[in-house]
C-alpha cells in the first residue's frame, strides 16, 4: 500500500477575524495526482501555502513526507522546499534571465555540477517540456502557454518528489490547457512525482486526477475519484461541478434586504 | 475613544515600520555571504547601478560646478577676492553639495529604479518563487543592490565633485578669465585631506547606505499592486531625502567636533 505523502490534520487557518479553513483534513499518496477544487476565494492556494510552509495553520497540522511542516525552522523548511516543485499562478519566471538561466537558477543554487552538466541537465528539462528551441527567449518574448511551460520545467529540473501546481490552466487556450495537462500527468509518471494541483478548471482535472476533494464555505465538501464524484448528489458538488450560478454558494455577497438599502 | 488611545494607534504604525527596517537592516548585514557567486553579483549589480546614475551625475555635477562658480563669483567681486573662488568651489563640495546631491540624485535615479525592480518582483511572485525552490530572496535580491549602492554612491560623489570642479574652472578660467594658477593653488591650500576630503567620503558612505536601504526597503515591504509600488518609489526618494539631510547635519555636527 503507497504511503501518505501529504497529511493534513484538522486544519484551520483565519486571517484576521474571517476564517478561510475550519477543520480541514486530507491526505495525498504517494504517486498520485489529487487536485483540489473549489470556487474563486475559497482557500485553495492557502492549503498550497500552508503545505509549502509559507503560511502557519492557526490550529491542526500539515505533514509532508512524514515531518511536520507547521512547525519547521527556516532553515529545515529550506531543506524540504528543495524536494518540492511549485509551478504559480503566473509562472513567476525571473524577468531579467532568460529562458536558460531561468531553469538553471536552482540547479546553480543547490548544487555544484559543473557549467557542461547544468547546460544538459537544462536542456533535457526544456525538450521535456517542448521549448528546448527557445533558450535564449527573454519572458516577455513567450506566450502564456510557453512561459507556464518553462516554468514547469524549472520547478522540475531537480526531479523533486513532490509537485504543487497552482491554478496551472488559469488563462491558457484549449492548446495550452491540454499540453499543460499532458506534461502534468508525463512528469508524475515518468518522475514518479507526487502531484497536488490546486484548480477550479473542472473537467480538465476530472480528466486528470486520480483522485479529487472540492472544497467550499471553508471545508472539504466531498472527495473521491473523478467518477465517484460526478455521482455524489450533494447540492454543493454538483452546484461546483455543473457550474450553477446559484446554490449552496450564493450568487450574492451577503448583504442586506435590497428595499431595505434602496428605501433607506 | 479616549485621546490617549487615539494617540497610540496613531504611533503603532511608524513605530512598526522602524522595527520592521532595524530587523531588516540587521537581516541584510547578516545575508552577506563572500563568496564568489555572492560578489559575482554585487559587481553586477554596480555595473548596472552605476551606469544608470552616470550621466546625470555628470551633468548636474558640471551645472552645479557652473552655477556655484557664478554665484560665488558675483558677491566675491564685490571685496575684489574672485581669486577665492576656488576655495568656495571646493569647500561647497567636498564638504556639503558633493555628498548631499548625490545621494538625491542616486535616489532619484537608481533607488527609485531598485525599488520599482523589487516590487514588481514580489508583484509578479518572483520573491515567492525563489523562497519555494529554497533560494532566500533577502541573499539573491536584496544583499548585491545594497552593497552595490553602498559602492556607488561614494564613487559617483568623486565623479560629481570632479565634474562640478570642471564646470567650475570652465565657467571662472575660460569664461570669466580668473588666472587657472591662482584659481588651483587656493583650491589646494584650502582643502585639507582630512576635515574635507574625508568628510566627503564618509558622508557619502552613510547617504549611499542610508539611500539604498530605503530604496531595498520600500520595495521588499511595498503592497505588491500597481498603486503599492507606485507608492514605494515615492517613499524612496521622499525618505532619502529627509534622512540624508536629518545625517547630514549629524556628521557635520560629529566631524566639527572632533
Amino acid at each position: 500500500m503507497k504511503k501518505n505523502l501529504i497529511q493534513l490534520n484538522n486544519l484551520s487557518f483565519n486571517r484576521g477575524d474571517k476564517v478561510i479553513l475550519e477543520n480541514v483534513s486530507l491526505t495525498v499518496k504517494q504517486g498520485s495526482v489529487v487536485a483540489i477544487m473549489g470556487p474563486s476565494g475559497v482557500g485553495k492556494t492557502t492549503i498550497l501555502k500552508l503545505i509549502t510552509g509559507q503560511l502557519r495553520p492557526d490550529s491542526g497540522n500539515v505533514e509532508v513526507a512524514g515531518k511536520c511542516v507547521s512547525s519547521m525552522n527556516h532553515k529545515n523548511l529550506y531543506k524540504l522546499r528543495r524536494n518540492i516543485g511549485v509551478l504559480l499562478q503566473n509562472g513567476a519566471l525571473f524577468t531579467d534571465l532568460d529562458v536558460f538561466e531561468n531553469v538553471a537558477v536552482p540547479v546553480r543554487e543547490h548544487s555544484n555540477l559543473p557549467e557542461v552538466l547544468v547546460r544538459r541537465l537544462v536542456l533535457l528539462k526544456l525538450q521535456s517540456v517542448g521549448l528546448r528551441g527557445a533558450v535564449e527567449l527573454m519572458p516577455s518574448e513567450l506566450s502564456g502557454g510557453m512561459a507556464r511551460r518553462v516554468a514547469l520545467a524549472r520547478a522540475a529540473v531537480l526531479d523533486p518528489a513532490l509537485m504543487l501546481y497552482d491554478e496551472p490552466l488559469a488563462g491558457l487556450d484549449p492548446i495550452g490547457a491540454s499540453t499543460i495537462i499532458r506534461l502534468i500527468r508525463d512528469t508524475n509518471e515518468a518522475m514518479e512525482m507526487t502531484s497536488v494541483v490546486i484548480t477550479h478548471s473542472v473537467e480538465d482535472m476530472m480528466q486528470l486526477a486520480d483522485y479529487a476533494y472540492i472544497i467550499a464555505n471553508k471545508k472539504i465538501v466531498g472527495h473521491g475519484t473523478p467518477d465517484e464524484l460526478r455521482q455524489n448528489t450533494d447540492p454543493q458538488i454538483t452546484q461546483f461541478l455543473n457550474g450553477e450560478i446559484d446554490g449552496p454558494v450564493p450568487f450574492h455577497y451577503p448583504a442586506d434586504e435590497l428595499t431595505q438599502d434602496l428605501l433607506g | 475613544m479616549p485621546a490617549k488611545k487615539t494617540k497610540l494607534i496613531t504611533l503603532r504604525k511608524p513605530v512598526q515600520i522602524v522595527g520592521r527596517g532595524i530587523l531588516f537592516f540587521i537581516q541584510v548585514l547578516t545575508s552577506f555571504r563572500p563568496s564568489l557567486k555572492q560578489l559575482k553579483a554585487i559587481l553586477s549589480q554596480v555595473y548596472f547601478i552605476g551606469t544608470r546614475s552616470l550621466v546625470i551625475i555628470m551633468v548636474c555635477g558640471f551645472f552645479v560646478g557652473m552655477v556655484l562658480t557664478l554665484q560665488s563669483y558675483l558677491e566675491l567681486s564685490k571685496f575684489g577676492a574672485t581669486d577665492s573662488v576656488g576655495t568656495v568651489l571646493a569647500l561647497s563640495l567636498f564638504r556639503e553639495l558633493g555628498p548631499v546631491l548625490t545621494a538625491l540624485l542616486f535616489s532619484g535615479r537608481a533607488g527609485t529604479s531598485i525599488a520599482a525592480e523589487i516590487g514588481l518582483m514580489k508583484a509578479t511572485e518572483q520573491l515567492s518563487a525563489m523562497e519555494l525552490m529554497a533560494i532566500d530572496p533577502v541573499q539573491r535580491v536584496v544583499v548585491p543592490r545594497f552593497f552595490a549602492g553602498v559602492i556607488c554612491v561614494p564613487l559617483l560623489t568623486a565623479l560629481f565633485n570632479l565634474t562640478a570642479i570642471a564646470g567650475g574652472v570652465a565657467y571662472a578660467v575660460y569664461i570669466m578669465g580668473v588666472d587657472s594658477g591662482i584659481f588651483w593653488s587656493n583650491m589646494l591650500s584650502s582643502v585639507e585631506f582630512q576635515r574635507d576630503f574625508m568628510m566627503s567620503f564618509w558622508k557619502s558612505l552613510v547617504f549611499g547606505i542610508v539611500a539604498t536601504f530605503i530604496a531595498v526597503f520600500s520595495g521588499y515591504f511595498t503592497t505588491p499592486t500597481g498603486d503599492g509600488i507606485g507608492r514605494a518609489t515615492t517613499q524612496t526618494v521622499v525618505v532619502t531625502a529627509v534622512l540624508v539631510l536629518i545625517f547630514d547635519f549629524i556628521i557635520t555636527a560629529l566631524m566639527s567636533w572632533t
